[in-house]
């Protein structure tokens, strides 16, 4: 039987692999060790979720804690990338991205561009979002497309363990900065992670169901919730194929348009807020470039347009789950004109 | 010392032990698993929050932190609406949207606890911006950590409070760790109060545990500040009691709490130093002690039998309209 590891395993995992093979590979943020100046343990938290933990003592030096000072750690990682180191910088939470966006999106992002195509910035940042860990409106959002709408910046979002593993390995040997997004509530899901190190190229979406009747497009930790639906559809006749493109930038944007002339409908599942999200970008590509091939309007799942609410009553209400995805599988399965 | 008079001082003592009894409970349900979320507690600060909000009134706005329980008290804030927002309840300061991290009363002065490391100080150059225009006299504090006195957007406030002599003052609680981070490490300086100096503004540093000593400080920088004065950096150092979290498993600490616990907390100094000199009376203390337990136990049980928010509030209140 092979392997399995934790999502939070397969990252460290990554790391670890990529740290012993290239020693330009370093990693920090903050409590990314834990316990620096203090009087306990030494690696003592190995970041907030554990997923650094242990890489600390394997890697002496190369496992930096920080101040809370994300523009300037962040910062510094990019600009170590330009001079040929690799290094994971760790934003504790996709949402802080508030006090050091200008150092990813108008620095590390450009360079290439802004300097004639003479940089390159292999910087990784790796970032925690998502709902459901009832941690209210400051600590999980999905602002994936925020950055995925910077041109410039590689945006991943890895939706099981041996994804988080080849997508880790690929962001750090890729020469482009890159955003690797970790959905919190998928750390301790399990899944099949090969012992051997593996990169996943980025831009070429995974077909996790094969089906005739409805195209499902979701990302990150919605590609499960879609699955969960699709076996439910499946149940009722209906045969969904399932999408996770694995990269918001670049999109495989083929992968989709193909399924789409198959089987004319389309319902794209992103637990990010409606407005210019993932979900209006896929199905505004399909509009353009499939319209002749659809058979019924094409259908949008996603968190409403509110911040994240800290009850669990509401919360549970917020997150894309598998019934509204299999109710908009059935409007556009049933669809007549 | 100036002279604190009788009512000043059972408020404070009240203020004081109602934070820790609210948060000692909070830890207790908490490994229950009847609350939700991320929860960071004040237990041992409590010093602070009441030190310098008892010179407080209407006036005035604080912002607060993650660990924002004890300044909301100290500001007012309903306990019972609190407890409520902790659970998630509909009946809370929030209506169940916040959580303990976001736990805030504009109509008391409390402009939130706060997720975001080092969100508060520019907000606190806002209020004390809209007070030097109201001329009452009124001031804005911010209240943040060591690991947030690293954070760009507190040295960015602490420049712009001095260059526009915003009446705020700056209350730095050094507890000594930023999650695992010890601040020995993380700050480069050896206080943070001497990084008052870079910006032009008197930086002072308190005992945490002495509510008195806090009371003074504070009164002095509030003072100078309602009277046109400027801002002040106060670095009040002192101890959290429980884990970052709960949750916490704390193996980089050595035994520091239990030496803070048993030799150095604020409700034993205070009570010791209150009755020693006969400002108040152990029956006077005990009687607040009794009234605030029996607060709390009425808290938690009304949050535990609150209604959660109804499904229709998921939408509401994004916008004033929209
Ligand atoms: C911008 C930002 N970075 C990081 C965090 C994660 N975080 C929450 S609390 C904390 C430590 C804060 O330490 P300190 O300011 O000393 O306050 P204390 O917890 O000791 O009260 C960190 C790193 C955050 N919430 N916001
Ligand atoms: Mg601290």
């Amino acid at each position: 039987m092979a392997r399995t590891i934790s999502y939070r395993e397969a990252i460290n995992e990554a790391l670890a692999q990529e740290m012993e093979r290239d020693p330009r590979v370093i990693i920090m943020g903050e409590d990314n060790a834990g316990g620096a100046g203090s009087p306990g343990e030494d690696d003592a938290w190995g970041g907030v979720l554990g997923v650094t933990k242990g890489l600390y003592h394997r890697f002496p030096g190369r496992v930096l804690d920080t101040p809370i000072s994300e523009s300037a750690f962040i910062g510094a990682a990019i600009g170590a990338a330009t001079r040929g180191m690799r290094p994971v910088a760790e934003l504790m939470f996709i949402d802080f991205m508030g006090v050091c966006f200008d150092q990813i999106f108008n620095q590390a992002a450009k360079f290439r561009y802004m300097f004639g195509g003479r940089a390159i910035t292999p910087v990784t940042v790796r970032t925690m979002y998502g709902a459901g860990l009832r941690a209210a409106a400051q600590h999980s959002q999905a602002l994936y497309p925020i950055f995925t709408h910077i041109p410039g910046l590689k945006v991943v979002l890895p939706s099981s363990p041996y994804e988080a593993k080849g997508l880790m390995i690929q962001s750090i040997r890729d020469d482009d900065p890159v955003i690797f997004c970790e959905h919190k509530m998928l750390y301790d899901t399990v899944g099949e992670v090969p012992e051997e190190s593996y990169a996943i190229p980025f831009g070429e979406a995974n077909i996790v169901r094969e089906g005739g009747d409805v195209t499902i497009v979701a990302f990150g930790r919605m590609v499960g919730t879609a699955e969960q639906a699709a076996g439910q559809l499946a149940g009722d006749g209906i045969e969904c194929e399932v999408i996770d493109p694995r990269t918001t930038s670049p999109l495989d944007a083929d992968t989709i348009l193909e399924s789409v002339e198959s089987t004319g409908r389309l319902v794209v599942v992103d637990e990010a807020t409606p407005r210019c999200n993932m979900a209006t970008d896929v199905c505004a590509l399909v509009a353009q470039e499939a319209f002749g091939a659809l058979r019924a309007p094409v259908r949008m799942v996603t968190a409403p347009h509110t911040p994240v609410p800290f009850s669990d009553a509401l919360e549970d209400l917020y997150i894309p789950d598998p019934q509204r995805v299999a109710n908009a599988v059935k409007s556009v399965a049933g669809w007549k004109r | 010392m100036p002279e604190i008079d009788e009512i000043t001082l059972l408020d404070a003592y009240r203020m004081m032990r109602t934070i820790r009894a609210f948060e000692e409970r909070v830890h207790e349900e908490f490994a229950t698993g009847e609350i939700p979320g991320f929860v960071h507690l004040y237990a041992g600060e409590e010093a602070s929050a009441t030190g310098v909000c008892t010179h407080l009134d209407a006036r005035d706005t604080i912002a607060s932190t993650h660990r924002g329980h004890g300044h909301c008290i100290a500001k007012g804030v309903d306990v019972k609406a609190m407890m409520a927002e902790i659970y998630g309840r509909g009946t809370g300061s929030c209506r169940g949207k916040g959580g303990s991290m976001h736990i805030a009363d504009l109509t008391k002065g409390m402009l939130g606890a706060n997720g975001i490391v080092g969100g508060g100080p520019p907000l606190i150059c806002g209020t004390a911006l809209a007070a030097k225009h109201e001329g009452a006299g009124g001031v804005g504090v911010a209240f943040f950590g060591d690991g947030a006195s690293n954070q760009g957007t507190t040295l960015e406030a602490l420049n712009l409070a001095s260059v526009w002599h915003l009446p705020a003052v700056f209350v730095a609680e050094n507890n000594g760790y930023a999650e695992a981070t010890s601040s020995s490490w993380s700050v480069a300086c050896d206080n943070i109060a001497d990084r008052a100096a870079a910006f032009g503004m008197p930086g002072v540093i308190v005992d945490g545990f002495d509510f008195f000593a806090v009371h003074e400080a504070a009164g002095e920088a509030i003072s100078r500040a309602r009277q046109g004065g400027g801002p002040t950096l106060i670095e009040v150092k002192l101890t959290r009691y429980f884990g970052h979290f709960e949750g916490d498993q704390q193996t980089y600490r050595a035994g520091e709490v239990t030496h803070a616990r048993e030799n150095l907390d604020c409700l034993l100094r205070f009570r010791a130093r209150v009755t020693e000199r006969d400002l108040l009376t152990d029956k006077q203390l005990d009687a607040v002690d009794i009234e605030v337990d029996a607060l709390i136990d009425a808290a938690v049980a009304e949050a535990e039998s609150a209604p959660r928010p109804d499904p229709g509030d998921l939408a509401t209140d994004v916008y004033v309209t929209y």
